[in-house]
């Protein structure tokens, strides 16, 4: 059932000889929840704005229902954006800045310019209003209202229009943790009810998780991977989004065999396959697929350096043959002493060798960090402080 | 709001009360009395004299303010769309008159605009004047007693005068505008566009609205100086176009030496414009106010 809207081929946008989008080809379906996902300066605005029509790719085809609609500009798109920043006019009240695009005259069948009677203008931004839970703020100047709030009216100014995609970029980007959690489910709520397709942007990949149907990872102006949440988090395509999306330990391995896998001179079982026979490739471990047990059972054996209490669990840092993994358990293991590990053959994912690999997955600044709290935390338990060199 | 007095501010308070507070004060004083400093009111029941020149005044300060505003805005539109580099150049050459003495500026219209000045001078060379005699006959009241002339009269008019006000205070209404609407947030237009609203439609819904800021301040820092404006009325008005300003001159330096007839209309004047900004300020109410003075 699912149809698709929109669709970005080969799209480069280029400023000034500066190539910020790199031949992006996506497709997003009808009513889709899709995240466009990655770091400050990736290029998930500049996708935005070509979407919505405020740039036109340097070469490449926007496509809406099959139609090319590089040049139509965004008046005449059925599509409305919530800004990075709000935008909302600071001239106008709550009411009108929801009624703005509702009092503009639309072209009818016959292509004559119709206003709508202002008791359906009132009755759409009502209702809208109640949908954001604005009721009552609509004599409030835009300004007298708090980030939250401000939020809800950009939404509601965007969604009174009935398009057919929103675009939303980094909408709760200004809003403190709780309200995030309230606003990300909102969102999602009204995604349903509405039956509209979203396209969000953010750098919080648990965000992007959480709401999505569709995650799009992006760095250096490239689709890295697209996916469903699961499927980035759990089959990543390199290691920019192993490290990207979640915790991730990555490390050299070498594939024996369909299956087999090789760290540090062992062998491990896995499920992948597929590589050549010997092939160099990047291997994942989340930090919550470690099981520990004691040195003699483990597969691997390592001393801790670092211990931090997350609430939930212990992150701890473990130096296995000079290489610093994260591990998450919910066990404390106290600084300095030995452990060994297990891993099951559906907790670790190979990867192919990329133009990331070896730039990530190693936490041996990350133990430093947090070394001295560690110490001063748990020496008590220690019969010397047994940190490494 | 309250505004609790530090000695910052002090220094300020003491100048304000010495330049501003003292001088109304003493004005005040002179408007109410007679030249033995008597108490009176007959320099006030004495201004009727003066109606037309309070009429003409004001008529003229209001025509200026307009056109500064008609040429003003498109102006300081088009400026705050182009380059920075554009915008230096433009700047400098709103200001570069500012920096000539305003009597000679003044002196150079009245070269320009004279009987016999270089633009009569153009308009003769390329027959302008004769087109000028031809539709000045047919609408002369009786056709049988034109004269024509060789020149289009154009010093003496109040036309010369309104030219005078809005070369001299042009700067004005442009610069004000020019930074609102500079400063304007570029995602506002983006969001206008987004939600449906065409070029026409993102500048009268919201480039304009947002920008009354900027022509409230433009259109007081014209009319103010305009309404009490003298010189350019003489010079340009060719003494036919008095107005308050030389009214009031004419009191405390001229001919007619009477410095509480003086201080009265200067009064008078005050108060209407005062009365003039409140009403305008009303309508750009919730905005920033415009800066007056
Ligand atoms: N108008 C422009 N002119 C020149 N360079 C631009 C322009 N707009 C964006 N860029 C560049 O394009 C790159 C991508 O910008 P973009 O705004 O899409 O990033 P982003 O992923 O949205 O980042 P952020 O998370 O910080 O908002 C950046 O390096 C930026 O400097
Ligand atoms: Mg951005």
């Amino acid at each position: 059932m699912s149809k698709e809207l929109i669709r970005l081929a080969d799209c480069v946008m280029a400023f000034d000889d500066e190539i910020v989008l790199d031949k992006i080809n996506l497709s997003i379906q009808d009513k889709e929840f899709l995240t466009l996902l990655g770091p400050s300066g990736c290029g998930k605005t500049t996708t935005l704005r070509i979407i919505g029509g405020f740039q036109t790719p340097t070469s490449g085809d926007v496509l809406f229902d099959g139609v090319r609609i590089n040049s139509v500009p965004p008046h005449k798109r059925t599509i409305n954006t919530v800004f990075q920043k709000y935008a909302l006019f600071p001239h106008l009240n709550v009411y009108e800045n929801i009624a703005f695009g509702l009092r503009i005259p639309k072209a009818d069948a016959s292509g004559k310019k119709v206003r709508l009677p202002e008791e359906e203008i009132d009755r759409r931004v009502m209702e809208m209003l109640e949908v954001v839970n604005l009721r009552g703020f609509e004599k409030r100047r835009t300004t007298q209202l708090s980030g939250g709030q401000q939020q809800r009216v950009a939404i509601a100014r965007a969604l009174v229009n009935r398009p057919k995609v929103l675009l939303l970029d980094e909408p709760l980007g200004a809003l403190d943790l709780k309200l995030r959690k309230d606003m990300q489910n909102e969102l999602k709520r009204i995604q349903k009810a509405m039956e509209i397709t979203f396209v969000y942007v953010t750098h919080d990949q648990e965000e992007a998780l959480a709401m999505s149907d569709t995650v799009v990872v992006m760095d250096g102006g490239k689709i890295q991977q697209i996916g469903s949440p699961e499927d980035i988090y759990n089959e990543p395509k390199n290691a920019f989004v192993a490290d990207f999306i979640g915790e991730s330990n990555i490390i050299d391995g070498i594939m024996r065999a369909d299956g087999v896998v090789e760290i540090f001179n062992r062998r491990f079982q896995c499920l992948d396959g597929g590589f050549a026979r010997d092939e160099e490739v990047d291997v994942v471990i989340r930090p919550e697929d470690v099981d520990i047990v004691p040195e003699d059972q483990g597969q691997l054996k390592g001393t801790v350096t670092s211990v931090t209490f997350k609430g939930m669990q212990y992150d701890i840092i473990v130096d296995f043959y000079g290489f610093k993994w994260l591990i998450q358990t919910t066990d404390l293991s106290p600084v300095g002493s030995r452990i060994g590990i297990k891993i099951d053959p559906d907790g670790i994912h190979v990867m192919k060798k990329s133009e990331y690999s070896g730039m990530f997955g190693d936490y041996s600044s990350y133990s430093e960090e947090y070394e001295e709290i560690s110490d001063a935390s748990y020496a008590l338990d220690e019969e010397e402080s047994g940190d490494e060199e | 709001m309250k505004n609790k007095l530090s000695w910052f501010a002090v220094p300020y308070v003491v100048w304000m009360a010495l330049m501003v507070v003292i001088p109304i004060l003493i004005m005040v004083v002179y408007a109410f009395t007679t030249a033995e400093f008597e108490g009176t009111v007959e320099n006030f029941s004495e201004m009727g004299a003066y109606a037309s020149v309070f009429l003409r005044s004001f008529r003229l300060a209001i025509i200026a303010t307009l056109v500064c505003l008609l040429i003003g805005y498109p102006v300081a539109y088009w400026m705050a769309h182009e380059g920075p580099g554009f915008q230096r150049v433009a700047m400098a050459l709103i200001m570069l008159p500012m920096w000539m003495n305003f009597l000679l500026r003044t002196y150079s219209w009245m070269s320009i605009l004279e009987n016999n000045g270089l633009l009569n001078q153009f308009f003769r060379s390329v027959r302008l004047v004769d087109v000028y005699n031809q539709i000045a006959l047919h609408f002369a009241a009786d056709p049988a007693l034109y004269k024509p002339t060789d020149y289009i009269p154009m010093i003496g008019t109040s036309g010369a005068v309104v030219l005078g006000m809005v070369y001299n205070y042009l700067p004005f209404m442009i610069l004000p505008i020019y930074s609102v609407i500079l400063k304007l947030d570029h995602s506002l237009l983006e969001a206008a566009r987004d939600l449906g609203a065409d070029s026409a439609g993102v500048f009268r819904k919201v480039i304009l609205p947002l920008s009354l800021p900027g022509v409230l301040s433009g259109v007081t820092m014209v009319f103010v100086p305009s309404v009490s404006t003298f010189a350019i009325s003489r010079l340009l008005g060719g003494g036919t176009q008095m107005m308050l300003g030389d009214l009031i001159e004419q009191q405390f330096l001229g001919g007619a030496y009477d410095p509480h007839l003086g201080a009265a209309i200067s009064m008078v004047m005050m108060v209407i414009v005062v009365l003039c900004m409140v009403v305008m300020n009303h309508f750009g109410e919730g905005e920033e106010q415009a800066v007056m003075l």
